[in-house]
């Protein structure tokens, strides 16, 4: 493999250094020669996250001489189960300032570059130009093929990391010597074959293993040593703790990095993943009911119906009083359950799966039936505070 | 002759939750249309609506693309195994995306 940086002559090693580094400089595969490479490297980390987290923390332990970390994202408690570098005192705070704080505690000699933006398409080249490697930790489709597109533009190794629930995927793509993700998946699926809230989560230490995996691959990128990704998927199945290889091939007729590319600049990456516009759009127009209204109905003794569409796992964790639970892939089988003649009120997590199971059950005949805004989030912000979000 | 398909986690609520399916198949078209008979929920993830095999999604026979094999024609052997290899992205929020 071709090493990524030529041996340095310009850095050094300060005697705390050489102190701090020393279990690298003891073995041969990095040495000193090995640790003025990672002190010459310069590596772009997007996004500061499950995979991002342990991505810097490593990369900045290991010597790392300039990393660069591009969020703009503010801390918050859902983020504390995954993402490591952050901690509990700075929910609210930007995640750039507590990821570059973390990682001046754990190494001040790296010298650390923050974006506090977006990457987009008009961004992306000039911040990436400036860095040997990108670890992309962002895990989102149109930051994805940015990231790649603007990589095999620039000629530079992607190292990429993937997770969903207790599976996760990791790859180096670099289109000087491998494929590249395109070349994988041409690609994203449309928005509405992504797996839904219902589906989502995700096991907490899975970023953790699949974000360290991609600090090591960067790592021996920079030492150009040992054997890295390129042209391999690694599979990681959490659950059943197993590693699987998959071959992967350049495509020669790959749109960016193939013989006759048709992408010669960066896109719009938003519109490219079909996702333009999409948290303003809702499922379809059907009734709504506020928290507050659902709360005077009760008050006021009026009889309704309250339909939970949530599955079983999200009822345990918070539910309103009253509520009949009905998971939305069972509506349509238990529909007999409920009488058309009875006023409805369906609610999910944030509304949109009710809205769904609302205009299902119009189309099979309900008319006194309404989706409650916002769900039971909504409702815990309006009317029952005592009712957890998550 | 039975191969064995390995569902990936994302796919698996179309599945009963099994992580891989036996079926009777000579070749992987076949594998993929006996496997998309017994879970029809399954077809739209794998298939475009003129029968395409979608773009995200790759199969595998062992380690090796079928891409780079014979594609669906690629011939199968007793105890084979087929993974379906979608791309997947977990980091982003929580997408209420149900349609």
């Amino acid at each position: 493999m071709a090493t990524l940086t030529a041996t340095p002559t310009t850095v050094q090693l300060s005697k705390d250094e050489i102190l701090r580094y020393s279990r690298h400089l003891i073995m041969p595969e990095v040495g000193m020669e090995g640790q003025l490479k990672l002190k010459a490297a310069k590596v772009l980390c997007v996004g500061t996250g499950g995979l991002g987290s342990p991505l810097a923390l490593y990369l900045a332990a290991a010597g790392i001489g300039k990393l660069g970390i591009v969020d703009f994202d503010v801390v918050d408690f859902t983020n504390l189960q995954r993402q490591v570098i952050h901690g509990t005192s700075d929910v609210g705070r930007p995640k750039l300032h507590s990821a570059r704080e973390t990682i001046q505690e754990i190494n001040p000699n790296v010298e650390v570059a923050t974006y506090e933006t977006r990457l987009t398409s008009e961004n992306a080249l000039d911040i990436i130009r400036e860095y040997d490697i990108v670890a992309d930790g962002t895990d989102n489709f149109p930051t994805r093929y940015l990231v790649n597109d603007a990589c095999v533009l620039l000629g530079k190794p992607n190292v990429y990391g993937s997770i969903f629930r207790f599976e996760g995927q990791a790859s180096v793509f670099y289109a000087k010597e491998g494929p590249c993700y395109r070349c994988l998946y041409p690609e994203p699926p449309p928005p509405g074959l992504v797996p839904s809230c219902a589906e989502g989560g995700v096991l907490g230490v899975l970023p953790g293993i699949i974000g360290c995996i991609q600090a090591l691959q960067t790592i021996k990128l920079v030492l150009g040593k040992g054997q890295t990704l390129v042209g391999r998927l690694l599979l990681f199945d959490a659950l059943n703790l197993k590693f699987r290889e998959l071959k992967l091939r350049k495509n020669p007729e790959c749109s960016i990095c193939g013989a006759d590319p048709t992408i010669t600049e960066l896109i719009d990456y938003e519109e490219f993943c079909g996702i333009r516009g999409e948290e303003h759009v809702t499922p379809s127009k059907v009734p709504e009911i506020t928290p507050l209204e659902v709360k005077k109905m009760e008050d006021e003794q009026r009889p309704f119906v309250l339909i939970d569409v949530r599955e079983p796992h999200e009822f345990q964790i918070c539910r309103i009083p009253g509520s009949k639970l009905i998971p939305l892939g069972e509506v349509p089988r238990r529909m007999h359950e409920l009488n058309s003649a009875d006023d409805i009120v369906v609610h999910c997590r944030s509304g949109m799966r009710s809205a769904q199971a609302v205009e299902f059950l119009m189309k099979s005949g309900f008319r006194k039936i309404h989706n409650l805004k916002g769900g039971i989030l909504a409702w815990s912000d309006e009317v029952d505070p005592s009712v957890p979000k998550y | 002759m039975p191969v064995r398909v390995i569902i990936p986690t994302p796919l698996r609520q179309y599945t009963g939750r099994k992580e891989f399916v036996e079926v009777e198949a000579k070749n992987v078209a076949e594998a993929l249309a006996n496997l998309t008979a017994q879970y029809g929920d399954l077809r739209r993830h794998l298939y475009t609506d003129d029968g395409k095999l979608r773009s995200f999604v790759n199969i595998y026979l062992g380690e090796e693309d079928i891409r780079y094999l014979q594609k669906d024609q690629t011939p199968l052997h007793d105890q084979d195994e087929l993974s379906i290899v979608p791309s997947i992205a977990g980091g982003t929020k929580l997408r209420c995306i149900c349609r």
